[in-house]
């Protein structure tokens, strides 16, 4: 009766992933690309945490390039 | 789960390889003659008294040479930043898979890496448009970061609050209605959000044609980080699909 094939649909609807199987992971890789993206677009630049001028060097064209102020 | 986030990481890498490719042939040139400019001292005067120069050196001087900052420097710059991206682009489809309308995976896949890419790249972009060496004052590097990262923040706050938005529309409207009224929220946000942050004008006598090609650069490279992130991660869904396991089951690649 209630047998509905979707004959039309390109892919089927499917069912969601736990929420509490992301949240570890969410929270593991959250913190881990926030310190990625701190050192690649503001360290010793806005804000040092290591002193001197190497990271903000090292990483200079990338960061203009992707669009982080700079100087 | 796992599987999903190792896709979305491979996706990141080989986006930052890609990037990496887009913004040495592309923005490395006009990054060069910024370089030469700013050099000259003709750039913004407050920029270049001696010890300025010292202090932010990009020419032979500097601490990192500039052959490195254009190649190893900005391969690790680009690889970091898609790995970021792939790593959270992943975790995001994680949470958006069979909760956004009637999509399938790979649907899911390009609508989360194009809200992504708008929110991320596309709204700050036009909001604080990327600068050359020798454009911005080093006295307002300090509230031009904290815009522009408040700026980030304030985007994905607001897809936040345009996905509620659609969400409390229910059955009232169709799939196509809730993504309307998302998207117009979303823009109505972000317009007065642009409106209340600071605008700077810095650019001082720099030569506007540098600046054009060195924008689309930067513009080049984080449309082919994005693109890429979601083109493979794409990709490597339609692979799931056609394994008998589920996206969340460990398939073997």
């Amino acid at each position: 009766m209630s047998a509905i094939t979707a004959p039309a649909a390109i892919e089927s609807t499917p069912t969601p992933i736990p929420v509490s199987q992301v949240l570890p992971w969410a929270f593991l890789l959250g913190l881990l690309a926030i310190v990625t993206v701190y050192f690649v677009g503001a360290e010793q630049g806005a804000v040092s945490l290591l002193s001197g001028t190497g990271v903000h060097e090292f990483v200079h064209d990338g960061r203009h390039l992707l669009g982080f102020p700079c100087h | 789960m796992r599987t999903l986030l190792i896709r979305g990481l491979l996706a990141g890498l080989l986006a930052g390889l890609a990037a990496f490719g887009v913004a040495y042939l592309v923005g490395e040139p006009s990054l060069r003659t910024a370089i030469a400019y700013e050099e000259t001292g003709t750039a913004a005067d407050h920029h270049h008294d001696e010890a300025a120069t010292s202090e932010h050196a990009h020419g032979e001087e500097a601490e990192v040479s500039r052959t490195v900052q254009s190649t190893w420097g900005l391969l690790t710059g680009t690889l970091a930043i898609g790995l970021a991206v792939g790593g959270i682009v992943a975790l995001a489809l994680a949470l958006a898979i069979g909760r956004i309308g009637p999509l399938g995976e790979r649907g899911t896949a390009a609508l989360v890496v194009g809200i992504g890419f708008v929110a991320v790249v596309l709204v700050p972009f036009l909001t604080y448009p990327p600068n050359p060496p020798a454009v911005g004052d080093p006295d307002t590097i300090g509230t031009r970061t904290a815009a522009y990262f408040g700026l980030l923040l304030a985007s994905l706050v607001a897809v936040g609050v345009a996905g509620s938005v659609a969400r409390s529309l229910g059955g009232r409207t169709d799939a196509w209605g809730r993504a309307g009224a998302a998207a117009l929220t979303y823009v109505v946000l972000m317009l007065a959000v642009a409106a209340v942050l600071p605008s700077y004008d810095e650019l001082g006598d720099f030569p506007a044609s540098t600046l054009w090609s060195f924008r689309l650069g930067s513009l080049a490279t984080l449309t082919t980080l994005w693109g890429v992130v979601g083109l493979t991660l794409v990709a490597s869904l339609a692979r799931i699909r056609t394994t008998p396991a589920r996206a969340g089951a460990g398939s073997p690649a």
